[in-house]
């Protein structure tokens, strides 16, 4: 399975170069006004309070339980567009049932469902519920379309030998999902983080990312904002890389 | 039991295919159904195995019986190896001994752990054979079964199919006569 292209890597060089760019942006505004420093916080100085933040077991917390609800969030709604779409393959009611949903999840809006589903949940159930929501439409729609291209002439050759549906599941239809479901994935993860975090911003979850966020933006801590920042690319890039490689596992365990 | 084929048309597109073809395959005999390309041999085998409907006509065949067949084009798993084929289709019934002695008679003995992706066109063949004969069956549909062989392979694999189908029913479609042995022969 392909995992990147070149034309989509990160240099080191450039990622430097931007560093840099917003290390003088900073100096610059520091020097322009009394409390410049303030409006836009230096890496360095987002680096620095980033290590004393994690030293702190508060720390830990937030991220232990904003991890809890977005990753929940995405292994629920993982699951269910995953047995939706076998429904929707199976039967032609179902697929023609769920297709406005999909769109509609797809067009709408994020901010839109976060304050609406607020009216109906708890703030702490709101990132779970917004996740899940993000994951259905890739999901949903890459199965199914992996699902309707695997190999109908190996279809016709199972149903000839009597093949139980097991085998076919594990030989025919779970290679051609697969690669699908690899890309679905790498993109519906970095979809929930960014949901997942905007719901708690607005929610508010108590020990959660996004109520350290909002605190920060409430008392002007430019350097919490992009220490938290960082703290949730990098959770989202560790799991994308630890969930995509799992999929590798289990697709070389398969052989393909 | 024999399987009856009696008045059977099919057409695609308002083009026939199959203009009422009427015969009968002998129980326990090789049938060796000829025509050239484009006359329909591979649309009467979907037909018989269940895959398509004719339009009109009938099939008399006997009461549960089961299929095996090589396909006009392999069908395999192309990322499993020779055995994990064979294990596919036949689970927990396969004879890992008998199954090793059929792949070497058919010169597939030092293909484990190869996936089928890196066989050649005739490995493919040979061994789209080798699962037809070890899968359980009542009748055999073998759709040109020696595509891509050499005569020395294609004499090996006809020695393989005869020796592991004596009393059988085999329907094999070809546009040209086995090598060697009694078939019966009907022309399209």
């Amino acid at each position: 399975m392909k995992k990147s292209t070149a034309q989509n890597s990160i240099r080191p060089w450039a990622v430097l170069f931007w560093l840099l760019v917003w290390q003088g942006a900073s100096m610059l505004f520091a020097a322009l006004w009394p409390n410049g420093h303030l409006l836009l916080a230096s890496p360095i100085s987002a680096a620095v309070r980033l290590g004393e933040l994690a030293r702190t077991a508060a720390f830990w917390r937030a991220v232990g339980g904003s991890i809890a609800h977005i990753f929940g969030g995405f292994l629920a709604g993982c699951t269910l567009a995953a047995a939706l779409a076998a429904l929707s393959a199976r039967w032609r009611l179902v697929r023609e049932l769920l297709a406005p949903l999909a769109a509609a999840v797809k067009a709408v809006p994020v901010v839109s469902f976060i304050i609406l589903a607020l009216v109906w949940l708890d703030s702490r159930s709101l990132p779970l519920f917004i996740s899940a929501l993000m994951v259905f439409p890739p999901v949903y729609l890459n199965v199914l379309a992996g699902i309707a291209a695997a190999d109908g002439r190996l279809l016709e050759m199972a149903r000839v030998f009597r093949v139980p549906l097991g085998r076919r599941l594990t030989g025919i239809y779970l290679p051609a999902v697969l690669p699908y479901f690899r890309s679905a994935v790498s993109l519906a993860l970095g979809l929930c983080w960014k949901a997942g975090a905007a719901a708690e911003v607005i929610g508010l979850p108590a020990g959660t990312i996004g109520e350290r966020l909002y605190t920060a933006k409430v008392y002007f801590q430019t350097p919490d904002l992009f220490a938290w920042t960082a703290v949730i690319v990098a959770v989202s890039v560790l799991f994308e890389k630890l969930f995509l490689a799992l999929v590798d596992a289990l697709a070389g365990k398969a052989g393909l | 039991m024999d399987v009856h084929i009696e008045h059977l048309c099919k057409a695609y597109d308002g083009r026939p295919v199959l203009e009422n073809v009427s015969f009968t395959a002998a129980a326990g005999r090789v049938t060796c159904i000829m025509a050239p390309s484009g006359r329909g041999k591979t649309t009467l085998l979907r037909i018989l195995l269940g895959l398509e409907r004719a339009d009109s006509g009938t099939v008399i065949l006997p009461e549960h019986c089961r299929w095996s067949a090589v396909f006009q084009e392999d069908r395999l798993l192309e990322h499993l190896d020779a055995m994990g084929n064979l294990r596919f289709v036949l689970g927990g019934a396969l004879d890992g001994a008998a199954a090793g002695r059929l792949l070497a008679e058919l010169g597939l003995g030092d293909t484990a752990g190869k996936p089928v992706r890196e066989f050649s066109g005739g490995m493919k063949r040979r061994l789209a054979l080798a699962r037809a004969l070890l899968a359980p069956f009542d009748l055999l549909a073998l759709d040109e079964p020696f595509t891509g062989l050499d005569e020395d392979n294609r004499d090996r694999a006809w020695r393989c199919v005869l020796d592991r189908t004596a009393g059988r029913t085999v329907l094999l479609v070809s546009h040209e006569l086995p090598p060697a042995g009694e078939v019966d022969l009907v022309r399209l």
